[in-house]
């Protein structure tokens, strides 16, 4: 690349311009890196400084009321597992075995058809899968479980259907990686007279594995991070439960119903946002960074 | 190993069973991998069929005032004249002289004074509402609601029907509609692909063309990628703090000489999910730069032309459709969007269309999001009606993209 351009005539005055206009674009998307760190951080600062909040309550307390100084994060962050945990437990079978069945058994016509379909699945926006949740799936929880043991809002529907909408995201990038295999394996396989699943479990499957760690993790962030399916259909209040039947509400939630009020700048509820907004950068960041160096190993690999 | 291999040697009809044994195992599996993409499918037909499903239904209506105590005539033959002489003797001078003012009642057309005739005179009120599937299988108990219901009226509706488009968002959910929120995404997705294209793209250009691999474009790099999978709300929280907040000055309009504006506007929440796309479009652009091959950029140094010569005449044209295409999957996602406009501010309650940036505004998912939230079940019909008219612009948008890049491919191979 670099000798190519070496090819090229000098550039005319003008056009060394254009090439720092193009940088400064790219250095936009590190500003904006930059100003969600600095943001989250300032104002998170000052949510810490805020007399009755400190951080080891805010870690260890099971009380979440800002309006009268209970500033514990704990339900807030419960709630987010317990429906994170209920979508991954959807996602990771379905989602693996849809990627094992499209990359290893499925002929042309089959992927033709099933791959659109996990598309639209994965561009469907996830307002409508809230409404899918509140409307479908809670009335048939309560129909199977009960209605006095499940509320009309429970972190079970939304974790399910949290579940449906991250099965393509972890189906195609674990299919891209099973995909990334070398056919030569799997003819070496076939060769020692190995079964199409006895290939596909014990050959192609090691083989692609980083990558499909990388799916998963790749899903738990995103899982992490969603917000109007929780905000829909787990409800809106914090409360300190595992249990997946009851009502309790998300980090991402809370920013939602927070920030739809009225919001007073400098007020605690302001500043919590961004506090929690900070914990959610960091451990989704986490995650993407992990998940990206996974992918990059098994492209070293096999490219 | 060797151990096995050689009792199985020895004896050829157990290696039969074995590999019978093994194949049908591997079919058996096959079919639970099917399976499981199948369930894929399912939820998509359950999630359609749940919208359809509260799209449609009959809905029992009691009007206020019983058209044919008006009029002897039934609503279809109704003539212009009669229309006009009703409403100026039904509705209040006032309402008359706001209505003329707009267009006066003379001049309007028999659809136009039809529709405002039952507006506001005849006014009829849903009492009950039901899905598709109990207007199909609950007759029965439909009827004998209508029978204990005076005056009331069984009308099959469908939610998603013109009233739904023309009109704004109202407290009565017959005559609430989505224009306002149609405006405020058209607004919204313009402003955000004005900022977000050019910038994209020239970062693109910039980290495909003219990067070398130092650290700090490594760093560029590295963090886009990143970028790409931070939570959306995260993005509103920024856009909340930044332009919300900290340019208050320039997205409130004071600065162009707005007046009384705050900085929940149009420009903001356009530019908050400018940022929010813009490592998709580089990304994409990326993608579609590095697919132009070699020997047109050697053709076009050998031609004597400059890197930036080659780049806009060359290199951009043949990346065009890719990039495109690109684009218009960032913009699909920006408009499905919800959580960092919830942030940013868009007010849930306006009527008002938005003429301009600094307008207040509501767009499609939080009408949606709004109307999910109501415990009224007619509010939900609409917010299906309206996830409807989401799904068809994204589904045709997405169309537009899949033909692009067919257009695209074909003119590779």
């Amino acid at each position: 690349m670099e000798l190519l351009h070496r090819l090229a005539r000098k550039p005319k005055p003008g056009e060394r311009i254009i090439k720092y206009l193009l940088l400064a674009c790219g250095l936009i998307s590190i500003l904006t890196t930059l100003g969600i760190v600095f943001e989250l951080g300032k104002e998170s600062l000052l949510f810490f400084r805020t007399p009755g909040v400190d951080l080891i309550d805010f870690l260890t307390k099971t009380e979440w009321q800002p309006a009268i100084g209970r500033y514990g994060v704990l339900p807030l962050l419960t709630a987010t597992l317990v429906t994170s945990l209920i979508a991954m437990l959807v996602a990771i079978p379905l989602g693996l075995t849809a990627a094992i069945y499209l990359s290893e058994y499925a002929g042309d016509r089959a992927r033709a058809i099933l791959k659109p379909v996990l598309e639209v699945l994965a561009g469907i926006p996830t307002i409508v899968y809230g409404y899918f949740a509140l409307t479908f799936i809670t009335p048939i929880l309560r129909d199977v479980i009960g209605k006095e043991n499940v509320g009309v809002y429970n972190m079970l529907s939304a974790g399910l259907v949290m579940g449906v909408m991250i099965l393509p995201l972890i189906s195609s990038i674990s299919e891209d990686a099973l995909h990334a295999v070398p056919h030569s394996l799997r003819e070496a396989a076939f060769g020692l007279g190995a079964t199409r699943l006895e290939t596909a479990m014990q050959v192609v499957v090691p083989a692609a594995f980083s990558g499909i760690i990388a799916a998963v993790i790749l899903g738990i962030s995103r899982a992490i991070g969603e917000t109007m399916i929780v905000a829909v259909a787990a409800g809106s209040g914090p409360a300190f439960t595992f249990n997946p039947l009851k009502a309790a509400e998300t980090m991402t939630g809370y920013i939602a119903r927070i920030s739809g009020g009225d919001l007073g700048y400098d007020t605690p509820d302001y500043n919590s946002i961004f506090a929690i907004g900070l914990l959610l950068f960091m451990v989704t960041m986490v995650l993407n960074l992990i998940s990206r160096q996974l992918v990059a190993r098994f492209r070293e690999v096999y490219e | 190993m060797n151990e096995k291999l050689s009792l199985l040697s020895d004896n050829p009809l157990a290696l039969e069973q074995r590999v019978i044994k093994r194949n049908r195992q591997s079919s058996f599996w096959q079919r639970v991998y099917l399976s499981a993409t199948v369930v894929g499918i399912l939820a998509l037909a359950a999630l359609l069929y749940t919208i359809l499903n509260d799209t449609f239904g009959y809905v029992i209506l009691v009007n206020k005032v019983e058209p044919t105590e008006l009029t002897n005539s039934p609503l279809e033959d109704i003539t212009q004249t009669e229309l006009v002489a009703i409403l100026k003797k039904q509705l209040s001078k006032g309402e008359v002289s706001r209505l003329d003012k707009e267009i006066p009642l003379e001049n309007r057309s028999t659809d136009d004074l039809k529709a405002l005739f039952i507006e506001k005179v005849i006014q009829p009120k849903v009492i009950e509402n039901y899905t598709l599937m109990e207007s199909i299988f609950k007759r029965g108990e439909i009827n004998n609601k209508l029978l204990v219901t005076p005056n009331g009226n069984l009308v099959f509706r469908s939610w998603f029907n013109k009233t739904l488009l023309i009109r704004s968002m109202s407290n009565r959910p017959e005559t609430a509609g989505i224009r306002t929120a149609l405006y405020g995404s058209l607004w919204m997705i313009l402003i955000t692909i004005l900022f977000a294209f050019p910038v994209g793209v020239g970062a693109a250009i910039y980290l495909e063309e003219y990067a070398s691999n130092s650290r700090i474009n490594k760093l560029i790099q590295i963090n886009i990628d990143n970028l790409a999978g931070v939570p959306s709300i995260v993005y509103g929280i920024l856009g909340l703090a930044i332009f919300v907040r900290a340019f208050l000055f320039i997205t409130s309009g004071q600065f162009f000489g707005v007046e009384g504006g705050n900085g929940r506007t149009l420009l903001s929440a356009g530019l908050t999910m400018g940022l929010l796309v813009l490592p998709l479009i580089i990304i994409n652009t990326q993608e579609a730069l590095r697919s132009v091959p070699l020997t047109l950029k050697q053709a076009s140094y050998g031609l004597g032309a400059t890197q930036w010569q080659t780049i806009w005449h060359h290199v951009l044209p043949y990346a065009m459709p890719g990039i495109l295409t690109g684009t218009i999957l960032a913009i699909s996602r920006a408009i499905g969007e919800t959580a960092p406009l919830i942030i940013v501010g868009a007010a849930t309650l306006i009527t008002k269309d938005p003429s301009g940036p600094f307008s207040q505004f509501t767009v499609l998912p939080i009408q949606i999001y709004n109307w999910i939230t109501r415990p009224q079940q007619a509010y939900h019909h609409l917010a299906a009606a309206a996830i409807l008219v989401l799904l068809i612009s994204l589904l045709s948008i997405n169309a537009v993209a899949i033909l692009l890049r067919n257009r695209y491919s074909r003119r590779n191979s």
